[in-house]
């Protein structure tokens, strides 16, 4: 589409963030909230901050949640790629619906069946529940998310490159990694990026997997909000978003330097 | 039903399925491309056993009964004992806790309630997503990238910060009831209501439905605007009679992805929802937390999936002509 945008829609897309964003940025600025009361003004304060760095369940969550992201992402990312190649490439082979149907279905799933069957997996396993049974569960459901970002980067390349790596004498594997992989490389970053994202948010996944002594960030979360709103939550909401959105920053900087 | 868990994911790398395997790597080899049979079994059999697997465990407890036990669940599959194990086991299953479910009228309330919410939420979401895609697509293209990363960005800050900021918004004495105070309004009662379980489905799902409609009203080919305006159309019967007509792969598969997930929403239900607002998620996870009724969980999930199965069917069918 060509034509300028008229005032319509103009309105619309402002409306349209203003309500993404407003409740965003209310969150961020009562952080700053001297009041106990998280809707009540009381001037400018960073009290609860100071009281966030003294709340040992807080920083435990919080480094049981980075722990299980780290090693579910990388794990997620690398099944990922080798789902996307087969997706991509793999041809017509039996049993191709199902592996495709595996892919998509947990991106619309309902979290709690997810949740639900991965817990009595674990039963049936005999696997004591902890921080691994979370790993292995955020695992599943992310490699699912990177498969699909990698997918629709590698669909978009162009054999003939790998071909001619080949004919100029790399074995498969060499032009893979020298050829392929750095122009999927955006694609296998935003993927783990994902990934990460997804299993740091992760409430009911982990609710259902976790066991005593693995107690991720958001069921910490939850468990407080679940006492009422607390502007300590705010401030461990207000630190998250800022470091989703220097990431971000920085993903976008590092992008545009490529394109160059 | 499967008698060990274990079975199908083991006998991938063996026997059958195995052979399989060996004629995709040939196959693949053929293509001289890249490395072998195991690109593809290794995600395979991971997803077989942490993902086909545990659903057939779930419908087998779906047929089982609860006992006070850990876990709390019987019968328990006994291989030790073979055949005559597995007959005792099958012979135990039965359909209870679905005539349990179906006579009791807070299940069918729940599962009614929660395709209610979630069609009402993606009508909403449609009504809202529409011009805000439209607005992003009739930008100029150098404004276009930033405006839909802009749609995109809440999507990447934590879900449960964004609904629990709700909450200081939507209580009684919150910032929207301060702000209609200022204006001289009446106040609303929006929190622990099923408006308030409303504004938070549509809100977390907003980039979702804009997103694919975007999608497809970005690719629109302006000429055929204009050959409607040429034929005689005012604006408004061009956008009715061309563009949205045109957009219906990105209308169906918005409402899909919005629709499909929010039947089953729980975090939504639970904070933003009251004691009354019935959901399914927030049943099962009651089931299973709350009332340690497996077997009612296994059943409520089933319920689920059965009734997503065919949106879930469509859904793929849209993401394979997609991709090809």
């Amino acid at each position: 589409m060509t034509r300028g945008p008229s005032t319509f829609n103009r309105l619309s897309v402002a409306l349209g963030l203003a309500f993404l964003y407003a409740p965003i940025v209310l969150l961020v600025v009562y952080s700053f909230n001297a009041s106990r009361l998280v809707t009540v003004w009381g001037g400018v304060s960073t009290r609860w901050y100071a009281a966030l760095a003294h709340d040992g369940a807080m920083l435990d969550a919080i480094g049981v949640s980075l722990r299980v992201g780290l090693v579910s992402a990388s794990l997620a990312t690398v099944l990922g790629l080798l789902a996307a190649m087969t997706l991509t490439r793999g041809g017509r082979f039996a049993g191709r619906g199902l592996f495709a149907g595996m892919i998509y279905a947990p991106l619309v799933l309902p979290e709690v069946v997810l949740g639900l069957s991965l817990l009595l997996l674990f039963v049936a396993l005999g696997l004591p529940r902890g921080i691994w049974t979370v790993t292995l569960s955020h695992t599943t459901v992310t490699l699912c998310y990177a498969a699909v970002v990698i997918q629709a980067r590698l669909a978009d390349l162009d054999p003939s490159l790998e071909e001619a790596a080949q004919d100029l004498g790399c074995p498969p594997a060499t032009a893979f990694v020298k050829v392929t992989l750095p122009i999927v490389a955006p694609a296998i970053a935003a993927a783990w990026m994902l990934a990460l994202t997804l299993s740091l948010d992760d409430l009911v996944v982990a609710s259902f997997t976790s066991g005593p002594g693995a107690t991720t960030l958001p069921m910490r979360l939850y468990s407080q909000v679940r006492l009422g709103v607390n502007p300590e939550i705010n401030a461990v909401s207000t630190l998250l978003i800022g470091a989703v959105a220097t990431a971000v920053t920085l993903a976008g900087v590092w992008r545009r330097r490529r394109g160059r | 039903m499967t008698p060990d868990p274990l079975v199908p994911a083991k006998a991938g790398t063996q026997a059958g399925p195995g052979a399989h395997a060996n004629r995709l790597g040939s196959r693949l080899r053929g293509n001289e491309r890249w490395g072998g049979w195991w690109v593809a079994a290794i995600p395979y059999l991971w997803l077989l056993l942490f993902f086909a697997v545990p659903f057939v465990l779930v419908a087998k407890l779906s047929l089982s009964h609860t006992v006070l036990a850990i876990p709390p669940y019987a019968p328990r599959l006994d291989l030790g004992q073979g055949w005559a194990g597995l007959a005792a086991f099958a012979r135990a299953l039965s359909f209870e806790t679905y005539a349990r479910l179906a006579h009791d009228r807070l299940y069918l309330a729940a599962y009614l309630s929660s395709l209610r919410f979630a069609a009402e939420a993606t009508a909403i979401l449609l009504a809202i997503g529409y011009p805000i895609a439209y607005g992003i697509a009739r930008h100029p293209s150098g404004q276009r990238q930033g405006l839909v990363l802009a749609v995109m960005l809440p999507f990447w800050t934590s879900f449960l910060i964004r609904i629990y900021a709700w909450i200081a918004i939507l209580k009684p004495a919150g910032l929207l009831n301060q702000a209609l105070a200022i204006l001289h309004l009446p106040p609303l009662t929006l929190l622990n209501t099923d408006a308030g379980v409303l504004i938070g489905l549509v809100y977390a799902y907003l980039p979702f439905m804009v997103l694919p409609l975007y999608a497809v009203l970005e690719r629109q080919d302006e000429s055929l605007i204009e050959a409607a305006r040429d034929l005689g159309c005012t604006p408004t019967q061009a956008f009715w009679r061309v563009t949205v007509p045109l957009s219906w792969p990105g209308v169906a598969a918005g409402a899909l992805l919005c629709f499909i997930p929010m039947v089953g929403e729980f975090v939504i239900p639970d904070l933003l929802g009251g004691s009354s607002t019935l959901m399914l998620g927030r049943t099962l996870w009651t089931e299973f937390f709350a009332d340690r009724d497996w077997p009612a969980a296994s059943a409520v999930a089933i319920a689920l999936l059965a009734t997503l199965a065919i949106p879930i069917a469509l859904f793929q069918r849209q993401q394979a002509r997609v991709l090809r």
